[in-house]
C-alpha cells in the first residue's frame, strides 16, 4: 500500500464522518435540548437563542441549525461520490455520480429545453436539499421543511427567476403582459402572479408538516389503544405500548419517505416548469435579431 | 364571565378549522378523478405507462393545492388563532 492509497483512504474516511457527524451532532442536540412532555404535543421549531438586531431579534430555530446540518452532510456526500474521478471509471461511487448526474440533466433538457441546460445543478441542489430535509423526520429531527419560512424562501428565489425571465422580453412587455386579454383582468393577473409562490412554499409546508401531525395523532392513538387491550397485564408489563412497536413505521414508509421524496420532486418538477414558461423564447430570439440588424445598419 | 368567554374562543377555533377541512373533499373527488382517467390510459396504451404516471403525479400535486390551503387555515386556526384571540381579549378586559 503506498502512500498515495494510504491518504485515498484517509480523505474517504474523512470525508464519510463528516457526512454522519452533523446527524449525530443533531440528535445529541435533540436529547439535550428535549423537553419531556405529556400526550400530544405539536410544536414548532424550537427556540436555541435570540441575537440581538437593530430592526428585529434573530431567532436561532431548530430549522436554521437542522438545514445547516443537511447541507454540510449533503456537501459531504457529494464530495465523497466525486472523490477520485478517472477518465475511464473504476470505482462503484464515479458510476452513481454519473448516472444521478445524467439523470438530472435528462430531466431538465426534457422539462426545460436547451437554452436552460445550465439550470441543471440548481434543480438538482433544490431537489436533494428538499429531499434530504424531509427525510430527516426518519431520524427524529425535526424537518426543516415544516417550516413555512424554508419553503417560501425557496418559492421566492423561484419567484425572482420566474420574474427575470419574463423581463428578458423588455420591460414594456412584461408590464404590458398584465394586462392581457382585456384591462380588467389586472388585478387578477397581479394575484396570479403573486399565488405561484404562494401556492408552491404552501404545498410542500402543508404536506410535510400534515406527514408529522398524523404521525404524532396515530401515536398518541394507539398508546391509548395498547393501555385499553393490555392494561391488565402484571407490571411492567401493563404499562409497556404493545401496539406502537411496527405499526407507527409502516405508516412513516408512506409519509417520510415517499411523500417527502414525492414533494422534493414535485417542488422541483413546478419550479422547471414554471421558469421555462415564463421565458418566451421565440420573441427573445426576435429582438435580439432586430437589435443586431439596428447595430449593423447604423 | 372570563371563562365562558376563553371557552367561546376556544370551541369556535376548534369548529373554524373543522368546517376549513371539508375542502378536503374537492381535492380527493379531483384526485380520483384524474388517476381513474390514468389508469384508462395505460390499459388503453400500456407502453406510455412512465409518462402517463409522471404527468398524473403532476396534476395531482396540483389538484392538491386547495387542499393544502385548507390544512394550513385549519393549522392557523388550531396553533395560532387561540392565543392570538385571547390576547386581544386580556387586553380589552383591561
Amino acid at each position: 500500500m503506498t502512500t498515495k492509497d494510504r491518504r485515498f483512504a484517509a480523505v474517504d474516511i474523512l470525508l464519510l464522518v463528516g457526512a454522519v457527524l452533523p446527524l449525530v451532532f443533531g440528535i445529541v442536540l435533540k436529547i439535550l435540548t428535549n423537553v419531556p412532555s405529556e400526550g400530544i404535543t405539536i410544536t414548532g421549531a424550537r427556540v436555541f437563542f435570540t441575537i440581538p438586531m437593530p430592526i428585529q431579534d434573530l431567532p436561532i430555530t431548530e430549522t436554521q441549525v437542522n438545514s445547516v446540518l443537511v447541507m454540510i452532510t449533503l456537501l459531504c456526500v457529494c464530495l465523497y461520490f466525486t472523490h477520485g474521478l478517472t477518465v475511464r471509471p473504476h470505482l462503484k461511487r464515479q458510476v452513481i455520480a454519473e448516472w444521478i448526474v445524467k439523470t438530472c440533466q435528462k430531466l431538465v433538457g426534457q422539462n426545460m429545453g436547451e437554452y436552460f441546460a445550465a439550470f441543471a445543478p440548481f434543480i438538482a441542489a433544490i431537489m436533494g436539499l428538499s429531499a434530504f430535509s424531509s427525510l430527516l423526520t426518519l431520524l427524529g429531527l425535526y424537518p426543516p421543511t415544516s417550516d413555512i419560512n424554508v419553503t417560501a424562501g425557496w418559492a421566492i428565489l423561484v419567484f425572482f427567476l420566474i420574474t427575470y425571465y419574463k423581463l428578458k422580453c423588455g420591460v414594456g412587455n412584461y408590464l404590458k403582459s398584465f394586462t392581457e386579454p382585456i384591462v380588467v383582468l389586472l388585478p387578477l393577473n397581479i394575484l396570479g402572479e403573486v399565488a405561484t409562490p404562494v401556492s408552491m412554499a404552501f404545498r410542500h409546508f402543508g404536506n410535510v408538516l400534515s406527514g408529522s401531525v398524523i404521525a404524532v395523532l396515530i401515536g398518541t392513538a394507539l398508546q391509548g389503544l395498547s393501555n385499553l387491550i393490555f392494561g391488565w397485564l402484571p407490571g411492567v408489563l401493563g404499562d409497556f405500548p404493545f401496539l406502537q412497536v411496527g405499526i407507527p413505521a409502516v405508516l412513516s414508509m408512506y409519509f417520510d419517505i415517499f411523500s417527502g421524496a414525492l414533494q422534493a420532486f414535485i417542488f422541483a418538477m413546478l419550479t422547471m416548469l414554471n421558469i421555462s414558461g415564463a421565458f418566451a423564447q421565440e420573441e427573445y430570439e426576435a429582438r435580439q435579431a432586430k437589435k443586431l440588424a439596428k447595430k449593423q445598419n447604423k | 364571565m372570563l371563562e365562558l368567554s376563553i371557552g367561546i374562543i376556544l370551541g369556535a377555533c376548534a369548529l373554524g378549522a373543522g368546517c376549513a377541512m371539508i375542502a378536503g373533499i374537492g381535492p380527493g373527488i379531483g384526485e380520483g378523478n384524474a388517476v381513474a382517467k390514468a389508469c384508462e390510459a395505460i390499459g388503453r396504451q400500456p407502453e406510455s405507462k412512465s409518462a402517463v404516471t409522471s404527468t398524473m403525479i403532476m396534476g395531482c400535486a396540483i389538484a392538491e393545492t386547495t387542499g393544502i390551503y385548507a390544512l394550513v387555515v385549519a393549522m392557523l386556526l388550531i396553533f395560532v388563532a387561540p392565543n392570538l384571540l385571547v390576547n386581544v381579549l386580556m387586553k380589552a378586559i383591561q
